[in-house]
């Protein structure tokens, strides 16, 4: 059998396909558990030993997204016929649907600020990552510096500073407020990594470009940007977990208008008993986004940052 | 169509100087290389008549308009780079319609112009390509094809040929010259490789630490250095030197080396202290009654010629001379020199000194 120094053998691909899927299942066994959990009924969730199998129910998700009141067994039956399956289920409960939640317009919210500060993050940083990278900028290294220190300390530690800040300026529990806070955490990482990655880009692409008649601005729309988008997609991703996962910021700067998703979930807990499936439904809508835009962007995260133009 | 002036460039980075004061002129149509070590500023000249870099001082004319600070793109000057530079998320065609894309161009026009170009470089079949699987010769040639596209009024080449195999270089030179040749337009070449440069150029400038040794023919750069360093970079073997103490005389055809006279082109210049001799290997002779005594060291078999490696009391010498010539290591032999083919230098400047062989080839003195 042939041998061969840099290719991993047969068996160890196997040790090392075993291992990484045995931590892959076991990561995901605590997610798995929320999204099962999700479809339960309240008494299936709390039931003792947990149920593995299990009737699935969308209880979690219409209590997720509605309020409910109580009425009495007879005027449950003086009602007319349920008009679509959330109300039967709820009236299985004694209940009607009183109204919306608030789930869907803090889930907006989230969507608003997440992607909004991921946008303006990696916006900002492509452009300052740019200059850093090609321009002669005096202090470079100490700017450079000086806008990794913001990252030096838990952001969480000037939360008194910027809420009174915040207060002064009429930015408490708004959405631009939300953006401008989670845009300054993330633009120290969006600036180093793409500068990262434009450092990588032979600068003999632009120059082409200026050769070929097109201005600086253009060059770096057209030949850099393209080249750049491994990296603009691994940072916007990182930038996204961040802003989207936050919850102490949320927590003390939102409450009502911008308040997001994640101080939002935990409420419900209080609001007619434990009901497990209904957290369980938030937090599993609440990983979507992130997950497709991972997936989308997947494609860009595994694929090499130069494809062999320039001669090695 | 275009005439380049250089006139008195300079370039600094910081306290570094890439390019010290620097003159030539580069005709319309010529092919013109700028040779030199690497670090010499070859790349900087190229670059600033370019527009890549804005030169310190001095002034660059194309067609008598001064462009030294214009943007490259309204140079209208296209540029090959060493490593190619081809768009990598772009595929052939996309890549040599690029420059015609920004000025706007037809979609119709732009198509006649690429398939007109990919006629003349053969690549018409890999036009859907993308550009990340092709060879060497093929980015090369997609490379030229981005150059040649727009007719610009002239071409820089970076060391094209600098990345490709030594086998394929040779093929690329020659096609390259006799691309040149058919469109006819300026072309500045840059090159560290002495053969390419003697092969290819219709002229040559020779730079060494940021200045210009020399500017001329091949032939007047070969049979004529003006200094030290342009006798020694250009040739393979380097111009033999003969280290001595002795002067020369305004009108005297020879000069005292030791205890022998020995003959030398007509001098125009009175010269004394420490000088060189400097002879191509070529036109050293061996025979019994040559005037230095050597010692043959080494032989080194070309096949038409061989060169002969000899011990004298002037360092080591090398002689090009016909392969059947029976010379064996060991042998003690007489060397002599065409006496029209040499040139004296003075040590101290590293210049030559003015000669009837090499009178007016220096542009600068």
């Amino acid at each position: 059998m042939s041998y061969s120094v840099t290719e991993p053998s047969s068996r160890q691909k196997w040790i090392a396909g075993t291992l990484v899927i045995t931590y892959a299942l076991i990561t995901m066994v605590p997610l798995l558990w929320i999204m099962m959990t999700s479809f339960k009924t309240p008494p299936d969730s709390i039931s003792y030993p947990p149920k593995v199998m299990y009737q699935p129910s969308l209880e979690g998700y219409v209590n997720l997204f509605t309020t409910r009141t109580r009425v009495s067994p007879e005027r449950l039956a003086a009602l007319p016929p349920p008009e679509n399956f959330a109300e039967e289920i709820v009236r299985n409960r004694n209940m009607v649907i009183a109204g919306p939640s608030k789930f869907g317009g803090r889930f907006l919210n989230s969507v608003i600020i997440g992607f909004g500060s991921t946008f303006l993050s990696v916006f900002l940083g492509t452009l300052a990552a740019y200059a850093f990278s090609r321009f002669k900028i005096p202090l470079a290294d100490d700017l450079l510096f000086f806008i990794l220190s913001t990252r030096m300390m838990p952001p969480i530690a000037v939360a008194i500073p910027i809420f009174l800040m915040y207060r002064k300026l009429g930015l408490t529990d708004t959405h631009l407020g939300m953006i401008l806070l989670y845009t300054a955490v993330n633009i120290s990482l969006a600036v180093w990594l793409l500068k990262g990655f434009i450092d990588e880009i032979p600068r003999e692409y632009e120059e082409a470009a200026l050769i070929d008649g097109y201005t600086r601005f253009q060059a770096f729309y057209k030949v850099v940007l393209p080249q750049a988008a491994t990296g603009i997609a691994s940072t916007a991703i990182f930038c996204l977990i961040f802003a989207w996962n936050e919850y102490a910021f949320a927590v003390l700067l939102t409450s009502g208008t911008a308040q997001t998703a994640p101080p939002f979930i935990p409420t419900i807990i209080g609001v007619g008993g434990l009901d497990w499936p209904a957290i369980a439904a938030g937090a599993t809508l609440f990983l979507l986004p992130v997950m497709i835009f991972t997936v989308m962007l997947r494609k860009h995260l595994l694929r090499g940052i130069t494809f062999g133009a320039v001669r090695k | 169509m275009a005439e380049i002036v250089i006139k008195d460039l300079r370039k600094d980075f910081g306290d570094f100087t890439a390019v010290k004061e620097s003159s030539f002129t580069i005709a319309d149509g010529e092919f013109f290389m700028l040779l030199g070590p690497s670090g010499c500023g070859k790349t900087t000249t190229l670059r600033m008549i370019a527009g890549l870099e804005l030169p310190s001082s001095g002034e660059i004319f194309l067609n008598g308009e001064e462009i030294s600070q214009k943007p490259p793109s309204q140079r209208d000057i296209a540029f090959v780079f060493q490593m190619f530079a081809l768009y990598p998320h772009m595929n052939v065609r996309k890549n040599i319609s690029y420059p015609l894309a920004s000025q706007g161009m037809s979609r119709r026009d732009i198509k006649a112009k690429v398939a007109e170009v990919s006629k003349i470089l053969g690549i018409e079949h890999m036009l859907d390509r993308p550009v990340g699987g092709l060879s060497g010769g093929d980015r090369q040639r997609v490379a030229l094809g981005r150059a040649i596209v727009r007719e610009p009024k002239a071409f820089m080449m970076d060391e094209p040929l600098g990345a490709l195999d030594a086998e394929f270089r040779e093929h690329m030179s020659e096609e390259l010259r006799a691309l040149h040749d058919r469109m006819g337009a300026t072309t500045v070449y840059v090159t560290h490789d002495q053969l390419e440069a003697m092969q290819m150029g219709d002229k040559i400038v020779v730079m060494n630490n940021a200045v210009v040794e020399q500017f001329g023919t091949p032939r007047d750069i070969y049979d004529k250095p003006a200094s030290l360093f342009v006798a020694d970079f250009i040739g393979s073997p380097s111009m033999n030197f003969l280290y001595f103490n002795g002067q020369v005389f305004d009108g005297h055809a020879s000069v005292q080396l030791g205890q022998q006279m020995v003959d030398i082109p007509q001098q125009l210049a009175n010269v004394e202290g420490e000088l060189v001799l400097g002879v191509r290997p070529e036109h050293i002779s061996l025979s019994d009654n040559g005037i230095i005594r050597c010692e043959v060291l080494a032989v080194e078999y070309l096949g038409t010629t061989q060169i002969v490696v000899l011990a004298s009391e002037y360092g080591e010498l090398k002689a090009r001379v016909d392969s059947t010539l029976a010379v064996n290591v060991g042998d003690h032999v007489g060397a002599s020199f065409n006496a029209s083919t040499i040139t004296l230098f003075n040590k101290a400047s590293g210049k030559a000194i003015r000669s009837v062989l090499n009178d007016g080839v220096f542009p600068h003195g």
